[in-house]
């Protein structure tokens, strides 16, 4: 009786509690139709170009030509669905809303930024999905480890750590086997800090913070002790574009997704691959059920230990290639801190995404989109200073941690180390 | 049969923060004994690390007779240590009163940058005032706005329960932004400069120098009585005051000081903005000490150094004091290797980062020096 009772007063707290989100991310929607009415307003006659294709590509499709009335437009369908969601709740669609609602107030930005001139869309999106990749495939190691259970912080050092090693043994030993030598050492470190938390039983955090300094360290160290005097240590060879035939001469699509170096079609195919591991094979089922309940899995004959060591370092591995991007996928050398909070950046699309590589990686676009919008922008001359925009992603993580718009639950056991009896 | 209950959890509490406050003298293993090995251990490895990248062993010697030396061997060396440990030792007793209370703050390196920012802006904004007026003011400044940054993160936990450790690293990096922005405003940008840097803090901000009269040269400033005030005042407010005894209790059981009738949310809030505004403080005496301005990156790193501090020092106040002169003498030690030896200051931070791996995880020391503890079947926490 006392159960029953107090179940419905969760019942009651949930469903308030979701009333009051979707008032809160009404409010939002409604505040962005008057941001888009008053700040971003283009004049009626005004008109922005998006040029699509290059003068060298194989179709040529026109330019697109948006009108100024546009915006008018975005502001109308903001406030109705935020009005709706105020009033009505979103139910079910909500999320949908928000998602359809916070897309057209971004294309009203870029319209209002674009107003009475031109710019290379397809140039832009091409350099959303580069800008992506290490977020990807961080957030995709962060998304590998967390369903084991195991918070890793840790997933910066490890792109440094792929970075350095790919840069040094691709010099010595040639592209492939940097490559291969980066995804070992991102093995490596994933391994090590399998045996710090799981073995020796040290505090999640506290691991990732340390192996974080000490890559930061020992890749600096060499760097200015070794690199400095013997720079053909640091000079490797990059991994050129492969344009996939047919498929790259699709106008817009073909530029962004058939015309990119390994590194953009190799961290989709271990989205794919972790998506259809995860949640459609044994394996990954183990995997979440040490995740979620490790006790009961290890009842069940799991041994928890292993799953962690194993997906701990295969998280280290994707990172460790995603950090190989830096130097093997775009300038061949390695700098002091190279990846610059880019693991940290991962570990926030991992959240974004609610621990899925498919949303990892949809985040990470986003991340990627706000990356490259920020370099366009000071091409544009627009009056917003390109560190508000740049700060955004890390904004737009807190509100979701903070479940204002949308709640992303964790692992239930994430973070807590697990004693066999 | 409620009540029976939660007297038991609050007995438990009671007899974990007894353990927890008289570790001194019961766990002197963990509390001398690890330390010692894991700065030896880190010390050694390290050595082999210069060994691995083609450092000869006459080399190596030399560098740590320079780390020696550099650190206490000499006047001028002992000021650098101290001014390098100052800042750490603020930063890290914030952070090691938060891990008392159960919070993992890794903001202090975005709470540092914002007080010391503030303590800039807040000096050249009110030139006239007059010598320890404006210092002390703009030490103030600092501190409410580090204080202020880091309660983002705490009123983000209590009412929604949104993880630190993640909030914090999403504020560290937003301040970074902010920095930037901030730093290429017209009001702060110093005149006729294109690069981002503030305007200098007049003389009567700045934290005088202790030593000058002996050598110009020295750079110890009086933010080393702040430092000592705060590790007073930390050591007071945990462990004599009713609001660092609610501090500890919501750490070490947040369910039993709740039931005890302490307001959790309003805790984690005053335990973020106390750690905020020390973080703050730091980042006020290295503008104001040190500086004399704000650039980006002015923090260097501190804010992620002062972590592992509050490690070693195992989160008490005299412990963060012993810790942070270690990590100041590494500091000064390391510029002065770089000099003498020509091996670069980058190696102190393997050192330290190895130095926490073997004071986090005693396990592991234990492992490792089997010899060194009486009751070595004892696990680690």
């Amino acid at each position: 009786m006392a159960d029953a009772t107090s179940a419905s007063i969760a019942q009651q707290k949930i469903e308030s509690s979701g009333a009051l989100r979707a008032r809160i991310s009404g409010g939002v929607l409604i505040a962005l139709a008057v941001l888009v009415l008053f700040v971003l307003d283009v004049a009626a006659g005004e008109v922005a170009t998006f040029k699509l294709t290059g003068p060298r590509d194989a179709i040529q499709i026109p330019n697109l030509v948006v009108p100024g009335g546009f915006n008018m437009l975005v502001a109308a369908l903001l406030a109705f669905l935020g009005a709706r969601l105020f009033f009505r709740g979103g139910g079910r669609w909500a999320t949908m809303f928000i998602g359809i609602g916070l897309g057209i107030a971004v294309l009203a930005f870029l319209v209002w930024a674009d107003a009475g001139k031109s710019f290379n869309l397809t140039g832009m999106l091409s350099e959303t999905m580069v800008r992506a990749v290490p977020i990807a495939l961080g957030g995709l190691a962060g998304v590998l480890s967390e369903r084991v259970a195991v918070v890793n912080i840790a997933i910066e050092g490890m792109l440094l750590a792929g970075a350095f090693t790919g840069a040094l043994m691709g010099s010595l030993l040639g592209s492939w086997l940097g490559l291969v030598a980066a995804v070992a050492i991102g093995g490596m470190f994933g391994m090590m800090l399998a045996a710090l938390v799981v073995t020796f039983r040290m505090d999640q955090i506290i691991a990732g913070v340390v192996i974080n300094l000490f890559v930061l360290g020992l890749t600096s160290y060499v760097t200015s002790q070794v690199f400095a005097e013997h720079r053909w240590m640091n000079n490797a060879e990059v991994f050129r574009r492969i344009e996939i035939p047919v498929l790259s001469d699709i106008p817009v699509l073909g530029p962004m997704l058939f015309s990119q170096n390994i590194f953009v079609y190799g961290a989709l195919i271990l989205v794919g691959v972790a998506t259809y591991y995860l949640f459609h094979t044994k394996g990954g089922l183990r995997a979440r059920a040490v995740g979620e309940h490790p006790r009961a899995a290890d009842t069940l004959g799991v041994d928890v230990y292993w799953t962690r060591y194993l997906h701990v370092t295969l998280a280290g591995m994707v990172a460790g290639f995603g950090g190989a991007y830096f130097t093997l996928g775009s300038v061949g050398r390695f700098d002091e801190n190279m990846t610059n909070g880019r693991g940290f950046i991962g570990l926030a699309a991992m959240i974004f995404g609610r621990w899925h590589p498919v949303g990892a990686l949809m985040a990470a676009l986003i991340f990627g989109f706000a990356d490259s919008l920020q370099q366009k922008l000071a091409l544009l001359n627009t009056p917003i200073p390109s560190e508000f925009l740049a700060m955004a992603p890390y904004l737009a993580t807190i509100v979701v941690v903070a479940g204002l718009i949308g709640k992303a639950r964790p692992p239930a056991a994430d973070g807590q180390p697990y004693v066999k009896e | 049969m409620t009540s029976t209950i939660a007297k038991r959890e609050l007995d438990d509490a009671g007899r974990k923060l007894l353990v927890r406050a008289t570790q001194g003298r019961e766990n002197f293993e963990d509390l001398v004994i690890v330390p010692i090995f894991a700065v030896v251990a880190a010390l050694v490895l390290g050595a082999l690390i210069m060994l691995a990248t083609g450092v000869d062993i006459a080399t190596i010697g030399k560098s740590f007779v320079a780390l020696a030396v550099g650190s206490f061997g000499s006047l001028n060396a002992v000021s650098e240590t101290l001014t390098a440990a100052i800042p750490l030792v603020l930063a890290g007793l914030g952070l090691g009163l938060g891990f008392r209370a159960g919070l993992f703050n890794i903001g202090a390196e975005g709470q540092l940058l914002m007080g010391g920012m503030a303590a800039a802006i807040f000096s050249f904004s009110f030139p006239g005032l007059p010598f320890p007026v404006l210092m002390l003011l703009s030490l103030t400044a600092g501190a409410v706005i580090g204080a202020l940054y880091a309660s983002i993160a705490g009123i983000l936990k209590a009412t929604t329960g949104a993880h630190e450790v993640i909030s914090t690293i999403m504020l560290n990096l937003t301040s970074f932004q902010i920095l930037v922005y901030l730093l290429r405003q017209p009001y702060i940008q110093k005149e006729g400069r294109s690069d981002p840097i503030s305007k200098s803090v007049p003389d009567a901000g700045r934290l005088p120098q202790l030593l000058d009269w002996i050598d110009p040269n020295m750079r110890l400033h009086a933010g080393l009585f702040l430092m000592l005030i705060a590790v007073a005042f930390v050591w007071w407010l945990l462990f004599r005051s009713k609001i660092g005894f609610a501090f500890r209790a919501s750490g070490a059981n947040p369910d039993a000081a709740r039931y005890a009738g302490m307001k959790s949310g309003l805790i984690v809030v005053a335990a973020m903005a106390t750690a905020g505004a020390l973080a703050g403080l730091a980042g006020a005496a290295q503008v104001q000490g040190v500086l004399g301005r704000a650039s980006p990156g002015f923090s260097a790193g501190i804010g992620f150094d002062a972590i592992a501090l509050a490690l070693l020092g195992r989160s008490h106040p005299v412990g963060i004091l012993f810790a942070g002169i270690l990590f100041g003498g590494l500091e000064a030690g390391g510029r002065q290797m770089q000099v003498d030896a020509g091996v670069s200051i980058d190696l102190i931070a393997i050192i330290q980062a190895l130095i926490i791996v073997f004071i986090a995880a005693p396990l592991l020391v234990r492992a490792i020096f089997p010899w060194g503890f009486t009751r070595a079947t004892k696990g680690g926490k």
